[in-house]
């Protein structure tokens, strides 16, 4: 099989845009990066076709091989019609993100931050555990232990139930 | 008549409910009951094909009549019919589950009425991913779906939805632009995306070129599966969907991905060329995943890390390319859709119940609502492993298989596998231990909502527990536990249908007839 070196060059440059864009953290570059990305790949899925033809239309006279190969270019509008429902999809998350919060930018997982700060493994686990541990069996004393390293504003126990 | 004939409609009757939903997109009442007869006719279609394949037999249908290796090819076996039956049961669990929400919440909190239209084509494009018997075919059916699941996570538009819908759909995107690259070059190499066609012309490729399109196909579909180095996205993005679009995600979408990592494996690319990378994988995939489970103190967020982790034992399964691994492995993956669904189920009703899905301000809902604590212990201890649930049949299996390869490192990942489940039991038993077994004066901050009595809060203004809401995560429950109950049928289809699968040439007859 052989390749058009024009095309293989752009898809290069494409991809290598397309990635470093990916890797930015504004949201409406990481789109212009996937844009790029696809289109990349599309000229990739039109190189595997070979070489230009004639469109593949069966007259009599013309041998198999003067025909281009139309099923790439079948993949392509697919591709193509995907990308453009994917592009708009993302294009109303920038949006709805920046009306929400004014921020054009991936933001961090709060929840994820606050697992990564906690030190250690369940402080309160077994230090805060009543003697009775069951509800089923009404209790009215129980003796809690209060660990030190406990917050600030855990519920205290003392005449509630 | 081929059985096969019908499969097409198993993508076409969803889709058609689709457009069905979306024309009665302001008649909430009718758009219910038209997804749930939709998808009830889709499932009876998909148990009809089951029937047919049962006792063995690969069926394909030839689309537009177009003889392959030319025209697109829906192709039905065990393990494709196995998949769509489980998976349609799951959704119409969902379905039911998110309608209750809905009734009970008046629409006004619940899903809105864009979900039906997007459930569908999410189940079509499921199906379509299951029956694709040409990888481009593939590749749309996971557009489809991930199309489809980028509204349904994103649904409502709040900030936590948004920020985390993005980056599910920048990592989503990339991984389809992986596979699109795949088999961009397959074609070159090729000259062919039917999969039985390249399952005799990629075995005749130069060995290192059949490697580097074996790796770019697994990542693509290692992201899509959440397997551990590609598995980030999903315990940042699942955990702020709405509760049964989380629940079907995290039973589906996932499984889509393993589903396509066994085709790879089996069909295109058998042997075990990247076997002992597969088990090495899949180790840390199990270790990670549960370790990350442990530090979580969400309940949503501790499940999707189970997830992560027992895809683990799904990529165990397959690496070690024998018939008894992978056997077991399309055994775990139904047992495991069923279970993962359902505890995010429950995990919405005890949200609903306490408020809140993290277990320092959750406690004593064994005493609040003991149905509730009957339908999360049993999944729990299944996805655990305690026998004599299904998830402990299908570790057994697995762990039998490791034994069996017989490798050094297969005796590894047999003992991470076991640390795996340990870890798995302590993570659950956490959050019974907070959520269920301790007392309410013992929460820090509790909602409200968790002091009501009775059903109804008149805090929140909902009914706690709707009737269907529960009554459809028992269902659902209750299918888990005849997976144990019929693990022996099951077994025996997963067994004749992983011989199928790893000597190809029932598959490749299928499709190609005999000039294959």
């Amino acid at each position: 099989m052989s390749a058009n070196l024009t095309l293989l060059v752009v898809m290069g440059v494409l991809y290598a845009c397309g990635i470093y864009l990916l890797l930015e953290r504004s949201l409406t570059r990481v789109l212009l990066g996937l844009m790029l990305l696809t289109n990349a790949t599309n000229i990739l899925l039109l190189t595997t076709g070979g070489y230009a033809g004639l469109a593949p239309l069966v007259a009599k006279d013309i041998p198999a091989d003067a025909y281009n190969d139309p099923l790439p270019q079948a993949l392509i509008l697919t591709s193509i019609v995907i990308s453009l429902a994917v592009t708009a999809v993302m294009l109303g998350l920038i949006y709805r993100s920046w009306q929400l919060g004014r921020v054009d930018e991936v933001q961090d997982d709060a929840e994820d931050k606050r697992v990564a700060e906690q030190h250690g493994f369940d402080v309160e686990d077994d230090s805060h555990v009543a003697a009775e541990t069951t509800e089923f069996v009404p209790q009215e004393d129980e003796s809690v232990t209060q660990d030190d390293g406990a917050q600030p504003g855990l519920f205290d126990d003392e005449g509630t139930s | 008549m081929n059985p096969a004939a019908l499969a097409p409609l198993a993508v076409v009757v969803p889709f058609l409910g689709a457009a069905l939903t979306f024309l009665l997109i302001r008649n909430p009442h009718a758009q219910r009951v038209a997804s749930i007869t939709v998808l009830s006719a889709t499932l009876a279609l998909e148990v009809w094909l089951l029937a047919q394949v049962f006792t063995g037999g690969t069926y394909a249908v030839r689309l537009g009549g177009w003889m392959p290796p030319f025209g697109i090819v829906m192709v039905v076996d065990q393990f494709s019919a196995l998949m769509l039956v489980v998976s349609s049961v799951v959704s119409l669990a969902v379905l039911v589950y998110a309608t209750g929400q809905g009734a009970a919440d008046g629409d006004a909190a619940g899903p809105i009425s864009i979900f039906h239209p997007a459930y569908l084509l999410l189940v079509a494009g499921v199906s379509n991913a299951f029956l694709a018997g040409d990888l481009f075919n593939l590749y749309v059916g996971f557009e489809i779906l991930l199309t489809a699941s980028y509204v349904l996570m994103t649904m409502g538009g709040t900030e936590p939805r948004i920020r985390a819908g993005i980056t599910y759909v920048v990592v989503s995107v990339v991984s389809s632009m992986l596979f699109l690259i795949a088999i961009a070059m397959i074609y070159g190499a090729t000259g062919t995306i039917n999969m039985a066609d390249l399952a005799v012309k990629l075995g005749q490729l130069d060995p290192g070129l059949q490697n580097l399109l074996h790796v770019m196909l697994l990542v693509a579909f290692g992201i899509k599966a959440a397997v551990f180095p590609l598995s980030f996205w999903l315990p940042d993005s699942y955990p702020t969907a709405p509760a049964p679009v989380t629940a079907v995600f995290a039973g589906l979408l996932t499984k889509v991905g393993v589903y396509a990592m066994v085709r790879t494996e089996t069909l295109l690319f058998p042997g075990d060329a990247l076997g002992p990378a597969l088990l090495i994988v899949g180790l840390l995939t199990m270790l990670v995943g549960i370790l990350g489970a442990l530090a979580q103190t969400d309940i949503k967020r501790m499940l999707s890390f189970t997830l992560v982790s027992h895809i683990g034992y799904m990529v165990f399964g397959l690496a070690l390319s024998s018939v008894a691994g992978l056997a077991a492995a399309i055994f775990y993956v139904a047992h495991h859709i069923t279970v993962q669904t359902s505890l995010f189920m429950v995990t919405g009703l005890i949200e609903r119940r306490g408020g809140t899905s993290n277990i320092e301000r959750l406690g004593s809902l064994a005493k609040l609502s003991p149905v509730l604590s009957v339908l999360f212990f049993i999944p729990a201890m299944n996805l655990a492993g305690i026998p004599p649930f299904s998830g402990f049949l299908g570790k057994v299996g697995l762990l039998q298989a490791g034994v069996a390869q017989g490798s050094a490192l297969a005796y590894v990942v047999v003992a991470g596998a076991v640390l795996a489940s340990l870890l798995t039991l302590l993570a659950v038993a956490r959050v019974w231990n907070r959520a269920f077994w301790r007392k309410r004066v013992e929460v820090v901050e509790p909602e409200p909502v968790l002091l009501d009595h009775g059903r109804f809060s008149a805090e929140a203004g909902v009914t706690l527990l709707p009737k269907t809401m529960v009554g459809s995560t028992a269902a659902l429950v209750a299918v888990g536990l005849a997976l144990t109950v019929f693990a022996g049928p099951l077994f025996g289809l997963s067994q004749h249908s992983a011989t199928d699968m790893l000597d190809r040439g029932a598959y490749i007859h299928a499709v190609l007839g005999d000039h294959g």
